[in-house]
This record gives C-alpha cells, structure tokens and sequence, in this order.
C-alpha cells in the first residue's frame, strides 16, 4: 500500500493526542498520590487537543474531494470511517465540557458527575482510537491488517506516546514522580510486545494466492502482460513495494527509536532532579520509531489486487 | 435481479475490444468522463472500467496462454458499499447493481482498498472513485432496440465471450452457460458473493511437439537437416 503522507501524520499524531486525554481525563477521576494541578489538567487537554485537531485536519488532505467530506458521518451502521468520523467530531463537545469544568476549578476526583465526565472523556478517546484502527483492520482485502492485532496496535502506541507526553508535561509544567514516569516506560514495552506479535502474526503467507483470484486452482498460473504500460490507479496505490532488506531494517529502526531507546532513557536517565530534557529525549525518539511504524503499517501490506499485476501469493 | 456478466475465457481473444468500447461509450455516460492523464506523453494513464490482463496457465508443453478481461463483478456482498463513509456507494436493490454517486463522493479510496477486484479507480481530475455502471444507461434505454440494450463490452465482443443477463433467472442465457460450463466466480473465499461468473477454457487434445528422434540413423538426418538449414 501506498504510504500517504497524510495519513500517517494523521494516525500518529491524533492517536498520541487521543492517548494523552484518555491518560489525562482518567488520571484526574481519581485520587491518586501525585494529583494533578488544574493547571496542569488544562496544558495537557490543551496539547491533546491541538494534536488530535492538527491529525484530523491532516487527514482531510487524504481526500481527493474535500468539499464533500462533511458527508461522511452518514453511514455510521456499516462503515468504520464514518464511526471514526463521528466519534471525533462528537468527542469535541464533551472534552469541550470537562476542560470548562476543570478551567472552572472542578475537582474529577471530588464530584461524582465530574468523575463521570473525566471516565467518559478518557473512553470516548481510546474509542476513537479503536475506531481508526478498525478502518485498516476491517478491510479483508489485505491480510496484513485484517486482525485483531490492528486495532489493539494503535491503542497501545497511541496510549504508549501519550503516557511519555504525560510524564513530559507533567515535568514541565512542575514535576512528575518517578512512578508515574514509570508507569510510561510499561507503556512501552507493552506497545513494543503488541508490535512484536503483530511483526510474526504477518510473518507467514496465508491470504489468497494468483490461483484462487484467476479460478484455476489445479493449474500453476503466472501473469504474461498485465495490458498497461504506465502505471495505473492500481498499481500506484496497491503496488508500492520496497525491498525486504530494507523493510527488515526500518522494522529495527521502529524497534529502536520506537521502544528500546525510550525505555533505556526512561530507566537509566531517570534522576532525583528536573527529567524534563531526559523525558524530552524519550518523547522524540518514540514519535520518530512510531513514524516509521506506521510507514512500515502501510509499506508491507499487500493488497490482494496485486494477484492481478503478477504477485503468486498476498 | 441480479444482473451481471459471463466471461468465456474459452473464446476471448485478449483484443480489449470491450475496454475500448467500454471507455468510448461511459466517458460520455452517466459517470463520466473516464479521465485520461497525459494520453499523448510518455506515461500516458487514466480511468478504466474495464482491463485485461494476459496469464499463462499450466507448464509446458501443457500450457495456455488465456486472456483475462475484469471489470466490476457487481457482488452480492459488496465490501466497498459496506465500507463507504458518504452512502456515495450503494447497491441497487432492483438489479444488484454498484454504482457511485459522484456528487455525494469525498474520494477517500476506502472503496477502492475494500475491493479485491480492482475495479474501482480514482478520477484525479474529478476527484471521485469511478467503477463500472454495467452501462445502466444503457440497458433500461427504451430508445434502444431491444437487442441492442446490452453493456457495450457485451455488444462489441468480435469472439462473442462476454454475455449479460440476469442470474436469478435460471433459464437466463448467463446461469445457462454458467451452469453447464462450470462458471467461476473470482476469490470466493473472500466472501464477497461476486456475481459475474468465468467460464473456464475447454479441455482441447494438446498438439503434438517436436521431438529428437533416438534411432541413430534419425539422429544424423536430423543433423544434417539442421545444418543445411543454416
């Protein structure tokens, strides 16, 4: 599959926005040792929010008719695109509710409704989450991401980059307990575990073969001429391959600068003093591997129209 | 109904006759134009409903070349309906028939990533997904004659390999041919319910090849033969 820009953007960004108001929104419902300042419940909604709107507003690059996107909340009861759409659209107004209430001095962890509202914000954005990610995960034409593993990935990274966000601007905006920060290198290792799986779960061929897709299943069959010579629609959207030398490399860029680094400078960097440039590093370097994450999402799916274009096997 | 095509990939030829046809008639049909990018220059692309590819079967000397026409097989289950956000995809409850509607069309491409067919393919230009209509402006046109009110692959065939009618009819030409000549359908195992169905190619006696003679006296003939033939 073609890596579009937009998309990955998209996806990366918004889904680190969505996880830093889930961990946000459900961290303030409680009472925990470390709370939160409402000022500080306000920076971290406020970066959220500008992240998952700057996605969001990316992805509508994605679109080759803009103009008629507002459409696409209309087919909610089938399509997973328009779920996510509408789950993000009416996750607006409710995140819109609770940041007024802590800008108001709400304390989630007092009131009951509060409570309630920080609860619902914060499921509301791993929702949404699970909704993009089944957008890829429903499509049977490509057997890389027709798993379960798809949506589970984009809620693990997403939660993954918004505890290191978390920890990041909780330092920043006065300090962040050595457990917490904790916590978010877990995060990490259990996004990188997820991700691991999913690397063999796509390992072994098993979707359609150039058999069933021409009906002749007793015979070998190969593509003599595929009947164009430029490139097609097809072939510019599906046929985008790179070299499985260079997949298994930039698989161990994303290990790298995606997981091992992070949780290295969590564990080694974390100090009695200020963590916020240590944080910083960590919070980099993850956005960076998980850009090459989800690059790699869509460089190594194979849609099965490639049967028709020469492929044996998807 | 369920209206859909018979490819006989026992007859088709691989002329693309049907493609062209195709394109003459839908680029000034209801979803058209069929953009054509650089259609003088060196990488010339551009919309199709309707592409033929070439494959070979089998190995030799039991081998086949056979011709390979795809367009859209209209499925019962039709994921790229399923998947669309707009409604701009839907299905026909009258004839089965997918069509796209191009002024509710945003051109995510979703359709286009459900299909295992590739027969959906973006207009840059327009900047909507385009697909074959199984010229639905043509077939209910009541100032066609009769015999005439087909797809215009179906009309223009010069091997007569593609047929159109209405599988739910079992006496209908297509489930008649489909029937008795073993009809495929494309990727079942995807669960799409495709409708158009391929009619595999006869079983013909191979024809004999050449062999290298053993007898000695052959052997020798057969040398000389082929170096007085150079």
């Amino acid at each position: 599959m073609h890596p579009a820009f937009s998309v990955i953007f998209f996806t990366v960004t918004s889904g680190a926005g969505y996880g830093l108001i889930a961990i946000t929104a459900i961290y303030s419902a409680f009472d925990f040792s470390q709370p939160m300042t409402g000022e500080q419940t306000l920076l971290l909604s406020a970066v959220a929010l500008v992240l998952i709107t700057s996605g969001l507003i990316s992805s509508t690059f994605h679109l080759a008719n803009p103009k008629n996107a507002w459409r696409a909340f209309s087919r909610v009861r089938t399509s997973w695109l328009a779920r996510e759409g509408l789950l993000a659209i009416l996750f607006y107004p409710i995140v819109m509710l609770y940041v007024y209430l802590v800008w108001r001095g709400v304390d989630a962890s007092n009131s009951t409704a509060m409570t309630a509202l920080a609860l619902l914000t914060g499921v509301w954005a791993i929702v949404t989450v699970f909704s993009t990610g089944m957008i890829y995960a429903s499509l049977k034409t490509i057997r890389q991401w027709n798993n379960a593993l798809t949506p589970v990935n984009y809620i693990s990274l997403g939660l993954m980059l918004g505890g290191l966000l978390f920890s990041l601007l909780l330092s920043l905006s006065g300090d962040v307990s050595a457990n917490l920060t904790m916590v978010a290198s877990y995060m990490v290792v259990i996004a990188a575990t997820i991700k691991i799986v999913y690397f063999f779960w796509i390992g072994a061929p098993a979707g359609p073969t150039i058999n069933t897709a021409t009906s002749f299943t007793s015979r070998t069959v190969r593509l003599l001429d595929v009947g164009h010579t430029a490139g097609t629609f097809l072939t510019d959207e599906f046929g985008y391959q790179v070299a499985r030398d260079r997949l298994v490399a930039l698989r161990w860029v994303a290990m790298v600068l995606g997981f091992i680094l992070p949780s290295l400078i969590v564990w080694f960097g974390l100090g009695e003093g200020d963590n916020t440039l240590m944080l910083a590093a960590a919070v980099i370097s993850a956005f960076a591997g998980v850009a090459v994450e989800r690059w790699l999402f869509f460089a190594e799916a194979r849609h099965v129209v490639n049967l028709y274009h020469g492929a044996q096997q998807c | 109904m369920k209206l859909g095509l018979v490819v006989d990939l026992d007859t088709c030829v691989g002329c693309n006759a049907c493609a062209v046809a195709c394109k003459q008639w839908n680029t000034s049909g209801t979803t058209g134009p069929l953009t054509d990018l650089e259609p003088y220059g060196k990488d010339p692309t551009g919309v199709w409903f309707n592409r033929i590819r070439n494959y070979e079967l089998g190995d030799y000397p039991e081998n086949k070349t056979v011709h390979f026409p795809m367009s859209c097989m209209h499925c019962e289950d039709a994921a790229c309906v399923t998947v669309c956000p707009t409604g701009a995809s839907y299905k026909r409850e009258e004839d089965g028939i997918v069509l796209v509607d191009q002024d509710k069309c945003m051109g995510c491409n979703l359709c286009a990533w459900a299909c295992p067919y590739g027969a959906r393919e973006l207009d840059p230009e327009e900047g909507v997904m385009k697909k074959c209509t199984l010229c639905v402006d043509r077939i209910y046109d009541e100032a066609l004659p009769e015999d005439e009110r087909q797809p215009a692959c179906v009309m223009t065939c010069p091997a007569h390999a593609r047929f159109f009618g209405d599988f739910d009819d079992p006496n209908s030409e297509v489930s008649r041919l489909s029937r008795e000549r073993g009809g495929e359908h494309l990727m079942p195992e995807l669960g799409y319910k495709p409708v158009n169905t391929y009619l595999p190619p006869r079983n013909k006696t191979n024809i004999p090849t050449y062999k290298n003679e053993t007898n000695p006296i052959e052997k020798v003939k057969d040398w000389v033969n082929r170096l007085v033939a150079r």
